[in-house]
């Protein structure tokens, strides 16, 4: 005890023994992907439900990156890496409010939401933000985007561009269906496609069964106009007032013209 | 800061030439005995945790903005505890007794009641597990200006020159901290004997 002057520890070299122990801690592995995901060296990812079952939702400081249902981490982070170029870091708790946000937006709500879409041609980019605009509970063909964003004979591209769709769900792909009017393929499966489409109100069954009878468009007898089947203004049509057409060329002998808001390809064309 | 430039810091050099690719490296490098520093200093795991990743965060956004000489002269570990503790002392500021860090001091039992029945003893490692929480728990209620010198140079083991860098004192000032500390601590805990045996 009287050695105190000399050395802290005196008769106690025990303790300073002790104390050097308490270094002896392993920091969680989540330090590092949070920290990565947080100063944007990564992106993060999270685990969120959706009506396909959960997803994991990949996001950086530009937007949302990546979404792909849940499964093997190990595969989704090295695909990620192999697609981007950049790590992607699971984390407990996205930034801000973004899984309030994947909620809201998958549950139908018009909710802002950025997407990462970088490494994506410009004619890839237009498809898909040109999918982000159609309404939940409709669809449009393959040949709708392309004409929309100027490229009327890029059908083909358009729909490999939606098949290659980085974030499915979020921007929804799955309201792009078969020109003929079927719902047609989808990166994630055909029949996740109709789940997703019958969720969101657009019944799937309709869909084929009107494009098994050739008909790809409503008119009104009272307007005298035609839409595709499942824009609002078709919807609304009473079905006694309702005429189908097999084209937009048989529409406009019979003296409709075109819906300026579903705007049927074959019009803008 | 005042901290002597040792341009042989060869994690540092790395940075400079390459911030974006050798971060997480240095991460890996750093987290442990940062990680240790912060939990010595709060008590608490999920508060160090916080604290670590909040320290990370503060030194990339500061590295990004030097230029590439500055980073690769810095005495990167000094720099590294004095953030942490910068972070630790800001959160300590902010929020009054973390309940948290009460809970995990009473889950660790500060003087435990011997839980096993008798004549079936506790194995050894599971012993001097306890006594680490139990010592841990000591050094985390030493007073703030003891509390970090002690573990800057007893856990940390850092020499007095960058534990004065850290704490913004003389070379002085910090050893008597640490001495003091040291004295304190002893004088704190009861049962010494569970420590000597």
């Amino acid at each position: 005890m009287e050695t105190w002057e000399m050395n802290d520890f005196g008769e106690l070299p025990l303790l300073q023994g002790e104390l050097a122990a308490l270094a002896d801690v392993r920091a969680p592995a989540s330090v590092i992907p949070a920290v990565m995901a947080g100063v944007g060296l990564g992106d993060g990812y999270f685990a969120a439900p959706s009506p396909i079952g959960r997803i994991f939702v990949a996001y950086n400081d530009k937007g949302v990156s990546a979404v792909s249902p849940v499964g093997d981490r190990s595969r989704f982070e090295t695909e990620f890496q192999t697609r981007t170029g950049r790590r992607a870091y699971p984390v407990e708790v996205p930034a801000g409010s973004l899984a309030r946000a994947v909620e809201a937006r998958l549950g139908g709500r018009r909710v802002k939401m950025l997407f990462d879409l970088r490494g994506l041609s410009d004619f890839e980019q237009a498809v898909l933000r040109k999918a982000l605009e159609i309404p939940r509970g409709e669809v449009r063909p393959y040949a709708w985007i392309a004409a929309e964003i100027g490229h009327p004979r890029a059908v083909r591209a358009a729909g490999t561009a939606l098949a290659h769709n980085p974030v499915p769900l979020l921007i929804p792909c799955h309201r792009v269906v078969r020109s003929d009017g079927r719902t047609g393929n989808y990166a994630l499966g055909a029949e996740a496609k109709r789940a997703i489409l019958q969720a969101e109100g657009a019944r799937p069954d309709e869909l084929d069964r009107l494009a098994a009878a050739g008909l790809r468009y409503y008119g009104s007898n009272t307007t005298r106009i035609f839409c595709y089947p499942t824009c609002g203004h078709a919807q609304r049509i009473s079905a006694g007032r309702r005429v189908a057409f097999k084209s937009g060329a048989e529409a406009a002998a019979a003296g409709y013209r075109a819906c300026r808001v579903c705007r049927p390809a074959e019009a803008v064309a | 800061m005042i901290i002597a430039e040792q341009p042989q810091d060869e994690m540092a050099c790395r940075l400079g030439a390459d911030l974006e690719g050798s971060f997480e490296g240095m991460m890996a490098v750093y987290q442990d005995r940062l990680f240790a520093f912060a939990l010595r200093l709060s008590g608490n795991p999920q508060d160090a945790e916080e604290i670590v990743q909040d320290a990370f965060v503060r030194s990339y956004r500061a590295l990004s903005g030097y230029p590439a000489e500055r980073i690769a002269g810095l005495a990167l570990r000094p720099w590294l505890y004095k953030i942490t503790l910068n972070v630790f002392r800001n959160r300590a500021r902010r929020k009054i007794p973390p309940v948290d860090s009460l809970d995990a001091w009473a889950e660790d039992g500060i003087r435990p009641e011997p839980s096993a029945p008798e004549g079936d003893r506790p194995d050894a490692e599971a012993a001097r597990a306890e006594q680490r929480r139990e010592l841990g728990a000591y050094v985390a209620a030493l007073p703030g200006r003891y509390r970090a010198a002690v573990v800057l140079r007893h856990v940390a083991g850092l020499p007095y020159a960058e534990i004065a860098a850290v704490l913004g004192q003389a070379e002085g000032t910090a050893k008597s901290n640490v001495h003091r500390g040291i004295q304190q601590l002893r004088r704190s805990m009861p049962a010494q004997d569970s420590i000597e045996r």
